[in-house]
């Protein structure tokens, strides 16, 4: 197992035709993501990479039985197409566009309260680098290749110190369930929290990987969450140590602006909770390793 | 995006929010000219800058002449103003705005913020304004009142008045707080605001309720769909070096240390500034060259680090994804062949092909220091820029 993610998932592109997602689309059917349509308003019957557009993603959902989607929709447009995702009837959503106004994410989440839990979609991102679950599928833009099959749980809100942490890990030849980016956005789809239940309920996640930064409450939330309901070993790296407060470190939600949200304050909270934290970025894969050897001891 | 407050209270006042009678001044002499044309015989001068505490620094005066307004705006234009929220450096002010002073027996604080665990916009008010709401949170947390709103309905009447209530407002004047706070809600929504603040809103000797000061930022992923707002950038109240980045499209914020960043990606760029610092250096600046890294960036980034006159080492760590590490490589080696730079490089490349990329870098002919984790980047860009610290002092004893 694995979550949000695996070979049965069938995935839609919305916004396929941008060049971008054209790379990124051939990059997923490479790494053997089942992609199966892609949708554009107006480009309904088009192919790319042999994978058929659509206009929209009921037509998308009615036609290939999708339930993945990727948004690479740019950032106007992007809020309206999760929406659309959402009505559409997609379960799992990843949204990569960076750049969306937090206003267009408060409707987006209060849109998608309009459905019953069981039916809700699940929307990771805005603002992230996506999901992989190694050796299955690949839903986003990461380099599937870093990314061993295993048994660590990722979830971070940035791309590339995420990518830092799995070549980590791949290097001590240990290997990754699913890694989920939930994005460096203040109004984001899945919280820390959020990923790190469905983490606990996975058989084959055995240790996570939690990869934060200044800003925010979630890594407090997750932290009270751990201590309170978790049984599995989180390890956890905090970003922004030298961060100035009240500044927008690159991502919209990377900003000091009250107590709590430092990178020395998170890393007090989470180490009372008991998780691990490593204090170097460059030792998160050891860190990893260590609290693995002492659970199988 | 910031503006100033003399902006914000234009934009609430025509959302309904009562604002003192105002205008804004370009000299001393306009100034007083200003004061003239307002009437009265008392006038606050506020210098306008993009940040709060101007008070206590100097910034606001009360005048109770021409004369006194002369002397006043002199004090403060072309100076550059420092409040704890400007860091030493300051802000200069080029505009100051005159009011008629007016008299109030209550001051209230009221702020409007994107409430990052309820994900929708909350108020935060207090019955003690005039203080700053960190101070009022430390000393007086009993008397902040929060509430945030239902995004599908906006903010309902009765939410205002609980508000208003609870802050011990008379309720002869309910009408006029609801409609100041119902003009803050529509402000913050429909120009995609991410902080209004008024600060204090005070209750006049003649009983109306009026936004003494004012603070807006907006959404900067949301200034496209309001080209009006877009206009009110001041860039005489930004860094230099922070414009001339996000003009290019890089995201760069300068800080006080010697060993400037290059770096892809937000979070890889806080953690490499946090490995300077744990290898017993100080970074000079964070900069995020997007996850691309193209050979152009790379070179825009070379001559933005170097335009910082502190910066004594460079460390570029990129971790090369879907992009190839060679690739990178020659970017690294084109830019420096092309603009050379005279401190210590220190590159340190990840992921992708990484051995062709260090093969480039070796075979370059370039003083480049590499490092192939980036704990040993931080340590080697550390020590680089002690050995040159201490040879530049050396040459120059000789």
């Amino acid at each position: 197992m694995s979550i949000l993610l695996d070979r049965e998932s069938r995935v839609i592109v919305q916004g396929i035709t941008g060049r971008m997602a054209q790379f990124h689309t051939k990059e997923m059917l490479g790494y053997g993501t089942n992609v199966v349509g892609g949708v554009v308003p107006g480009k309904g019957g088009e192919k790319v990479h042999g994978v058929p557009v659509f206009d929209t993603v009921k037509e998308a959902v009615a036609a290939t039985g999708a339930n993945a989607s990727l948004v690479f929709v740019p950032p106007p447009f992007a809020a309206d197409s999760i929406m659309e995702a959402a009505d559409g009837g997609i379960r799992y959503c990843v949204c990569i566009t960076d750049g969306i106004p937090a206003q267009d994410m408060i409707r987006v989440k209060r849109y998608m309260m309009r459905y019953p839990r069981e039916r809700r979609m699940v929307l990771t991102g805005p603002n992230c680098a996506g999901t992989i679950s190694p050796g299955k599928a690949l839903l986003g833009i990461m380099p599937g290749h870093i990314y061993l099959p295993g048994n660590v749980g990722i979830v971070g809100r940035s791309g590339t110190l995420g990518y830092e942490a799995a070549q980590q890990l791949k290097d001590r030849g240990i290997g990754v369930s699913t890694s989920v980016g939930i994005g460096g956005d203040p109004i984001n789809g899945s919280s820390f929290r959020d990923i790190l239940e469905r983490f606990e309920a996975d058989p084959e996640t055995h240790v996570i990987c939690m990869i934060g930064e200044i800003g925010g409450p979630q890594e407090a939330e997750a932290a009270e969450y751990i201590q309170n309901h978790m049984t599995k070993p989180v390890i956890a790296y905090i970003a922004g140590l030298t961060a100035p407060k009240g500044r927008t470190m690159g991502h919209a939600g990377a900003i000091i602006s009250a107590f709590g949200e430092s990178a020395s304050e998170k890393v007090e909270i989470l180490s009372a909770a008991g998780v691990t934290v490593a204090e170097n970025p460059s030792d998160i894969g050891e860190t990893v390793a260590r609290v693995m050897r002492k659970a199988a001891a | 995006m910031d503006i100033h407050e003399y902006q914000a209270k234009e934009i609430l006042a025509r959302f309904g929010v009562a604002v003192p009678q105002g205008a804004l001044a370009y000299s001393p002499e306009q100034a007083a000219y200003r004061a003239r044309e307002l009437g009265g015989d008392r006038w606050i001068v506020k210098a306008q800058v993009h940040a709060g505490g101007r008070g206590k620094a100097g910034g606001v005066k009360l005048c109770e002449s021409e004369h006194e307004i002369l002397d006043s705006a002199s004090d403060m234009f072309g100076q550059k103003l420092v409040t704890h929220q400007t860091g030493p450096e300051g802000k200069g002010v080029y505009r100051v705005y005159v009011e008629g002073a007016v008299a109030f027996n209550r001051e209230i604080y009221l702020g409007f913020v994107l409430d990052r665990t309820s994900q929708r916009v909350m108020i935060v008010a207090s019955s003690q304004g005039g203080m700053e709401i960190e101070e009022i949170s430390a000393q007086r947390p009993e008397s902040i009142v929060r509430s945030t709103v239902e995004p599908a309905v906006g903010l309902q009447d009765f939410q205002a008045r609980e508000i208003a209530f609870a802050l011990g407002i008379p309720a002869k004047l309910m009408q006029q707080m609801t409609r100041t706070l119902q003009g803050c809600y529509r402000a913050f929504t429909e120009l995609d605001a991410t902080m209004v603040e008024i600060n204090p809103l005070v209750i006049t000797a003649d009983d109306r309720v009026l936004a003494l000061d004012a603070k807006m930022t907006f959404d900067g992923n949301a200034v496209f769909r309001h080209p009006h707002i877009a206009e009110l950038r001041d860039k005489s109240q930004e860094d230099p070096r922070e414009s001339r980045a996000a003009d290019r499209g890089l995201n760069y914020i300068g800080l006080t240390g010697n060993i400037g960043c290059i770096v892809n990606g937000a979070g890889l760029a806080m953690a490499t500034m946090d490995t300077i610092k744990l290898a017993g250096g100080e970074p000079a600046n964070f900069l995020d060259i997007g996850g691309g890294a193209t050979p152009e960036r790379v070179a825009k980034a070379f001559r933005l680090v170097m335009s910082d006159d502190n910066v004594q080492a460079i460390l570029v760590n990129i971790f090369a994804g879907i992009n190839r590490c060679d690739w990178v490589a020659e970017g690294v080696v084109q830019a420096l062949k092309a603009n050379p730079v005279d401190v210590p490089v220190i590159v340190r490349l990840a992921g992708t092909n990484v051995e062709e990329g260090q093969k480039i870098l070796a075979k370059s002919g370039l003083p480049i220091i590499r490092a192939n984790s980036l704990i040993e980047a931080a340590e080697r860009a550390v020590t680089a820029w002690k050995n040159d610290v201490a040879q530049n002092t050396k040459m120059r004893a000789v």
